[in-house]
């Protein structure tokens, strides 16, 4: 019996060529959403790289990235298009002097209206359209990667509008007509749990949670980033972000923040961690005054206990 | 993994409180054939990424997962022992007589396993619903798979492995009927759970329903507030307003091109609760700000006050996001003493934002203890507000008897309800927000 290559695995190991070290059920959503031509919906929390994740699937498949931010009060015309209506008044400021003896010759009311009509559809064409990011991702002839950015900002309206566009992948526009992907994006939204979204644009995603990742994948995360860390800090680095995690805070810190500190740290040229040295860079971590004070009296005790665990050479927990 | 036991999973995944779709369900059947079973974890992992839409029920899914494919799981504890007296009984050439005693005898573990599995298929052990047919099943399951003819071997024979293999066997069947309950006979339980205690006395609520509660709480608020904030106009069919349609046409010189027509905009209440929240009635005080708390939009502005002997604002306590804790802690911190209505309404009258726009909700048993009740302060509360709305823990009977002022503050209220369970409760929102539309 020959082994089949896995797909999963050549996913994960695309994005890591990016850059971006996924775990196994991540390059399973994306393996899944390109076959199913199915939108990923990414929940998590902050910092944990939902949007960096859709810029690694651009890179590998070495597609254009649109991305759309959400936030209170988004309409249709800054997510899909707009017409230039700057453009289009300007135009028949300068075309009047044109259109006046067109005009001109036509004997009476009706015939004038007629020759209009011919014109009015001019300034309603693909020329005085503005496309915004919905629209821009349809159009690309190669397909795209459309990043939805915090859908949990929007409007549960915005939503609605959404439904069509990720069922569908094609819009609609009152003066043009449909318009259609001719190869459907690649889409992901990302939402912070900001509010609970809607069942219906649930139904129609795939929903992945990423989580804060293990010592041993936060390790190689790192690592991928920083190539030049010592080892040894770097276990020191993720073990006691691991404990650190373990208390009771209003912001835990996330990749993203240990990232910031590892490279922080290598720029101090710091060999080992101490009780100090944390106690200094700790603002990199925890971005919270109450947090600060909480973690305050466990610092040492962790710095510690991180150095110790770093020194045995056991691998770290996955 | 075949369609239909894919589909078992997904039905005992939604008893477990995932919520799945049709659409969904279609679309798990596809993703599961593009991904293969694999070693398991995949599958897991994709169902999860189809099925299950937030991180609760991911975990609630994984949990039915693995209860699902318990038992194609090897190294079942007994496995060991018996093998060993079967190997023994095939060195003494032993055996014979029914499948059942032979595959005992022999150590045949896959066999057991197989046939128990054949038994629970035909006797349809996914069809189990209440914990009072896990016996039955058991027992119908091992019939099938043909106790008769090993209990006859057993009296024929006395051998001792057989009598423990029966035991073992008989436990097996057990197991496997209470795993099946597990799976497939949630749904209706917690239904009819949750038709209990939608109807149970709030105050006699044990602690440990009081989560679950909470949550149906939630639940009930949100039908009602998707049911209330539809719509914020109703048109008044065919009445013209002249103001508005002069207003709108003015670019044309007043031409009315487009007609505007009247409507009602549908009042969003502003609310005040009063909520006493003394010995018995605190429970249902909590429950009652937390259900107002879920309203979330469809009422304009929640105002809430709480006493025993004084009346105390709590409105900006609650507005914290954990309502929850927020209630729990408003009432461990005021809940004690006893309550004197007299002191509280009139502290009420002077605190609280009361316009013509307010609706007025008091909750409680109008027990004063024998403490001047203030009536002028309740007629001042009634004067001002749009509508003053009374629930009452007690029953109606038990109105004025004893310490009881009710029947001096009941002509003052629009509504007076008797509210003791959920259910009540519900139905009391629900005419709060209606009678505010009239």
């Amino acid at each position: 019996m020959s082994i089949a290559p896995d797909p999963i695995a050549a996913v994960a190991e695309g994005l890591g060529r990016t850059g971006y070290i996924a775990s196994r059920p991540i390059a399973l959503a994306l393996h899944l959403a390109q076959h199913l031509q199915k939108p990923i919906l990414v929940e998590g929390p902050a910092g944990v790289g939902k949007t960096e994740l859709s810029r690694a699937i651009a890179a590998w498949l070495g597609l254009p990235l649109h991305r759309l931010q959400c936030h209170e009060g988004l309409d249709e015309s800054r997510a899909l298009y707009e017409w230039k209506y700057g453009k289009q008044l300007l135009y028949t400021q300068i075309l009047k002097d044109r259109i006046a003896p067109m005009l001109g010759d036509a004997p009476g009311l009706g015939p004038a209206l007629k020759a209009l009509e011919g014109f009015s559809d001019l300034f309603f064409s693909e020329q005085f359209l503005e496309p915004r990011p919905l629209l821009a991702a349809l159009r690309e002839p190669r397909g795209c990667v459309l990043l939805i950015d915090e859908i949990d900002k929007s409007d549960e309206a915005f939503e609605a509008f959404l439904l069509e566009l990720l069922a569908d992948h094609a819009v609609t526009i009152p003066e043009l007509g449909t318009i259609r992907a001719a190869v459907p994006p690649l889409v992901l939204l990302t939402s912070n749990g900001m509010r609970e979204l809607g069942d219906a644009l649930k139904r129609r995603c795939l929903h992945l949670f990423i989580g804060l990742p293990s010592p041993a994948m936060e390790a190689r995360i790192v690592a991928a980033r920083l190539p030049g860390i010592p080892t040894v800090l770097l276990r020191q680095i993720v073990l006691f972000i691991h404990g650190l995690r373990a208390l009771d805070l209003k912001k835990l810190p996330s990749i993203s923040e240990t990232i910031d500190w590892a490279r922080a740290l290598t720029l101090l040229h710091t060999e080992h961690l101490s009780a100090d040295l944390v106690r200094e860079t700790l603002n990199i971590l925890l971005k919270h005054e109450a947090d600060i004070s909480a973690a305050q009296p466990a610092l040492a005790g962790l710095a510690f206990q991180a150095k110790r665990d770093a020194e045995t050479g056991m691998p770290l927990p996955a | 993994m075949s369609e239909s036991s894919l589909l078992a999973l997904l039905r005992a995944a939604r008893g477990a409180g995932v919520r799945i779709s049709t659409a969904e369900t279609l679309e798990a059947l596809e993703a599961a054939a593009l991904v293969g079973p694999g070693d398991g974890t995949d599958l897991r992992d994709t169902l999860a990424l189809v099925c299950a839409k937030s991180a609760d029920e991911k975990r609630l899914f994984e949990d039915v997962f693995s209860l699902f494919f318990a038992p194609q799981k090897p190294a079942a504890p007994k496995l060991p022992a018996v093998e060993e007296r079967g190997a023994g009984g095939e060195a003494q050439g032993g055996g014979g007589g029914s499948g059942l005693a032979r595959m005992i005898l022999e150590g045949d573990r896959a066999g057991l396993d197989q046939a128990l599995a054949d038994a629970a298929r035909a006797e349809d052990a996914q069809a189990i619903r209440f914990f009072t047919q896990t016996n039955a099943l058991a027992r119908r399951m091992l019939d099938r798979m043909g106790l008769a003819a090993l209990e006859a071997e057993i009296a024929a024979n006395a051998d001792p492995r057989l009598r423990e293999g029966l035991d073992m066997l008989r436990a097996e069947a057990r197991a496997e009927a209470e795993r099946n309950l597990r799976l497939f006979g949630r749904e209706e339980s917690e239904a009819l759970r949750e038709y209990m205690l939608r109807r149970a006395r709030l105050a006699a609520i044990s602690p440990r329903e009081r989560a679950r509660l909470a949550s149906l709480t939630r639940a009930m608020a949100k039908k009602l507030a998707t049911r209330h904030s539809r719509r914020r106009r109703v048109a008044k069919r065919g009445t013209l307003d002249l103001r508005g349609t002069l207003r709108r046409n003015m670019g044309w010189d007043g031409i009315p091109f487009l007609l505007r027509h009247r409507a009602t905009r549908v009042a969003r209440p502003r609310l005040v609760v009063f909520c006493d929240i003394s010995g018995s009635v605190a429970a249902l005080s909590g429950f009652l700000l937390l259900f107002l708390h879920s309203l979330g939009a469809v009422v304009r502005d929640l105002g809430a006050f709480v006493f025993t002997g004084e009346a105390i604002d709590v409105t900006t306590t609650l507005k914290a996001p954990d309502a929850e804790a927020a209630i729990a802690r408003i009432l461990a911190e005021h809940g004690n003493g006893s309550s004197n209505y007299g002191t509280a309404l009139a502290g009420f009258a002077r605190d609280a934002r009361i316009d013509r726009h307010t609706t007025v909700v008091i909750l409680g048993d109008g027990r004063g203890n024998r403490a001047p009740p203030r009536v002028d302060a309740l007629e001042d509360i009634a004067r001002r507000a749009r509508q003053l709305v009374w629930l009452n823990p007690e029953h109606p009977a038990l109105w004025g008897t004893g310490d009881s002022d009710m029947p001096r503050y009941a002509p003052f209220c629009r509504q007076l309800r008797p509210c003791r369970t959920l259910d009540e409760l519900e139905r009391a929102v629900d005419g709060l927000l209606l009678l505010h539309r009239a």
